[in-house]
């Protein structure tokens, strides 16, 4: 939840290891000159940062950084918006891209010198690909898209991030964003998506986002029922691939006067009955066979005490990590139907003994 | 192998079906093996395993707090989440600062306060949600008359409300961006500091549901994938404003119990991601409130959902950088001050996970102080403050 978690990963505290370069920091040219010995700076009085009398969580910046944010701090502090002053500020952003003041900044400047859009479109591609885990650099494309009122290359940038992590968060839900901000950009999304699924069926970002498609289409019956099918497929690749199963859940909810249940129930059956042990299907056979029992009749009965069985099950073979998990379903269901005798009860140690 | 692991550890089995998801989680699952076997060895004599080497991570927490190296120029936007960071993970150690470091603290986040309310990433910053949350709790963890007394609460008032959005939805900060730690950090400020109002957060609790998925768990947005950070925060928002009746809390249990790893024991945050150990909080401090919940919903006794021992071995046995002190990830990933914060966070979660007891896994040193699963603040130095601005009152909203 905070920046820290979508920063660069923090390289190794240690300063054992001599080689570590960081291209955001030798800029690849030797000739690199500070701001306080560039002519055109001389009349800008440099402000040092104000931490205060105390020394607390004082980062040992390098010469480079405190000269480009001791000028920072001079123009904001000035208001100096000018060609200069976003050339310092694009030097500060390349020394840290998730400092949000300058990126305020930027912006400001920007709309103030009339800049191009096309230009920070391109400027902020660049920062981007370099940095493509950071909340600044994606809010600003979304403010400058905004202002060009022109999604036409979103759809392949982001991919093109994509290609890079196909589960970077940031240009998954910039890519939300941009689809549901512009109109006409959700018609090959479904293709995008299905790519990604066929790369890495286990990616559950695009399993995500093809929810998020469906979801958009206000889908009728036969639409749920062609995804009903693909889900099926896929699951028949990898029967323990909780994306898959999560979504098939996710379908569930469109269900209406339990129709899909019925469907999902036949083919969960059918795998189990070939051996399939699952823990995901296991878990949607427990969730279906409380949902279908509707009265104390011999029949449900068995039903209710085969969903006690697979709760066993998964507690003490299939799934142990959550063994407490399984206890607590299957309290639940015991609760519900008022079986108090049954063969399988989970016992939980209570962590006191 | 598992005789000396509380629980038997099921590998993950890629159904001959081999994608980039599939080859880094093995590769992740040998490492943790190598750890467990190297755990289980040393297990054989001495039961006293496994150790938090909490002198060695006090050093390191300790060195941090003054300077930090040069490569934590990426958090210079972040200042007063390194002190929170740091400030909460040493009350968990129930270490406490001198009277001279405390109010150097102070003085530093008084500095980082902008003059139009709100607290910024650093001195001559602009003021934005996280750092204010940020430095709010860690305000709160010093505890001093002196640390309460920095906030103040005319101006973060009228901060909150110029980043309200129309549909109950708050922005981080000026052009920034709008996701559910926002609301999470708004309503946690202003419960903290007691300037909470209806109208401030009118129909937010109404946006944030929107965040939960098919899956359960929370996005940053509505129609984003659910992940652990942003499922605590729609989670903990939903309680902070008395609206978690909202949640689907059955589904929500279902995704987050399911985030506990088969064989590392710890979390990962999104479905068929890796384990990281900051999520030993962000997953882990959902469950005790959600047994919470159902006790009261169900008037039955509870208990903890999830494998808290299973937990405690991970993070003891595979998120400890013994040499340099702090925590971390995942093996093989160095120690930085935010997986120090938030791994023992984790910890503490899972080592207070029965009502007025504790479960401590390996020597009995090992307890930290707990830690409340909504704000993450140690418990004592939670109840001092919420006592201490329930005492100053409500502000004057008339000028708003």
């Amino acid at each position: 939840m905070d920046d820290r978690k979508k920063s660069p990963e923090l390289k190794s505290d240690s300063s054992d290891s001599a080689d570590e370069t960081d291209p955001s920091r030798n800029n690849g040219c030797s000739n690199y000159v500070m701001y306080r010995d560039r002519p055109e700076w001389k009349d800008v009085q440099p402000v040092a940062q104000d931490d205060g009398p105390a020394q607390v969580v004082r980062i040992a910046y390098s010469e480079k950084f405190s000269d480009v944010f001791d000028y920072f701090r001079a123009i904001i502090k000035s208001g100096e918006k000018s060609e200069r002053a976003l050339n310092l500020v694009t030097d500060a952003i390349t020394l840290n891209p998730a400092n949000y003041t300058v990126w305020i900044y930027r912006l400001e400047i920007v709309l103030y010198l009339k800049i191009d859009l096309h230009n920070e479109l391109d400027y902020i591609s660049n920062v981007i690909r370099e940095f493509t885990k950071n909340y600044q650099v994606w809010q600003y494309r979304k403010n400058i898209v905004e202002m060009l009122n022109d999604p036409s290359g979103e759809l392949e940038f982001t991919a093109d991030i994509l290609d890079l992590d196909a589960k970077n968060y940031h240009a998954w839900q910039y890519r939300q964003w941009v689809i549901t901000t512009f109109s006409n950009l959700i018609e090959n999304e479904l293709n995008f998506v299905d790519d990604l699924i066929s790369q890495d069926i286990r990616n559950n970002s695009a399993w995500n986002q093809r929810y998020f498609v469906i979801n958009m289409s206000n889908p009728n019956a036969d639409v749920i029922d062609k995804e009903l099918k693909y889900t099926f497929d896929k699951i028949q690749i990898l029967t323990k691939n909780e994306s898959a199963w999560n979504y098939l859940r996710g379908l569930l909810l469109y269900s209406e006067n339990g129709i899909l249940e019925d469907k999902v129930s036949t083919f969960c059956t059918q795998l189990y009955d070939k051996g399939n042990r699952s823990i995901h299907l296991l878990s949607c056979l427990i969730d279906l066979l409380d949902v279908d029992v509707n009265s104390t009749e011999l029949e449900d009965v068995e039903k209710v005490k085969f969903a006690l069985k697979l709760c066993s099950d998964l507690a003490s073979v299939y799934d142990p990590i959550r063994r407490s998990y399984w206890a607590y379903i299957s309290s639940n269901i015991e609760n519900k139907y008022s079986i108090k005798e049954h063969d399988f009860k989970i016992v939980i140690s209570n962590g006191n003994n | 192998m598992n005789k000396f692991l509380a629980v038997s550890r099921l590998k993950f089995n890629n159904e001959s079906v081999e994608t980039n998801t599939s080859s880094s989680q093995i590769q992740v699952e040998r490492k943790v093996e190598k750890l467990f076997e190297l755990f289980c060895s040393k297990a054989e004599c001495n039961s006293e395993t496994p150790v938090l080497y909490k002198q060695n991570h006090m050093t390191y927490i300790k060195n941090h707090m003054f300077v930090l190296p040069e490569n934590y120029e990426c958090l210079d936007s972040s200042r007063p989440w390194l002190c929170y960071w740091l400030c909460q993970s040493l009350a968990l150690l129930n270490c406490e600062l001198s009277v001279t470091e405390k109010s150097n603290v102070v003085s530093f986040l008084s500095n980082c306060q902008h003059e139009t309310g709100g607290f910024c990433g650093g001195p001559n910053q602009m003021p934005h949600l996280a750092p204010t949350y940020a430095a709010v709790c860690a305000l709160c963890l010093i505890g001093t008359s002196e640390a309460f007394s920095v906030i103040n609460r005319d101006n973060l008032y009228k901060f909150l409300i110029s980043l309200r959005l129309p549909n109950g939805s708050f922005r981080m900060h000026k052009y920034g961006e709008s996701d559910v730690r926002a609301v999470y950090c708004a309503a946690t400020v202003a419960r903290l500091t007691n300037i909470y109002t209806d109208t401030l957060f009118d129909s937010s609790a109404q946006w944030v549901i929107r965040c939960q998925t098919y899956e359960g768990g929370f996005g940053g947005v509505p129609g984003v994938e659910a992940h652990g950070g942003y499922t605590f925060c729609g989670f903990s928002a939903l309680l902070l404003l008395r609206s978690i009746h909202m949640c689907d809390t059955k589904s929500l249990l279902r995704w987050v119990a399911n985030k506990q790893m088969s064989f590392e024991g710890g979390f990962q945050g999104r479905t068929n991601k890796l384990v990281d150990g900051c999520y030993s909080f962000w997953q882990a401090a959902i469950f005790p409130i959600l047994s919470e919940l159902l006790e009261s919903e169900e008037q039955r006794t509870m208990w903890s959902m999830y494998n808290y021992q299973a937990l405690q071995e991970y993070v003891l046995i595979c998120c400890q950088n013994r040499y340099s002190g702090g925590l971390i990830d995942k093996p093989g990933k160095p120690p930085d001050v935010y997986h120090t914060c938030y791994v023992l966070s984790g910890l503490s979660i899972a080592q207070h996970s029965i009502k007025n007891n504790t479960c401590v896994i390996g020597k009995s040193e090992n307890i930290l102080n707990k830690t409340n699963p909504i704000y993450n603040i140690e418990e004592s130095c939670l109840e001092k403050a919420l006592q201490y601005f329930k005492i100053a009152g409500p502000i004057n909203y008339e000028h708003f």
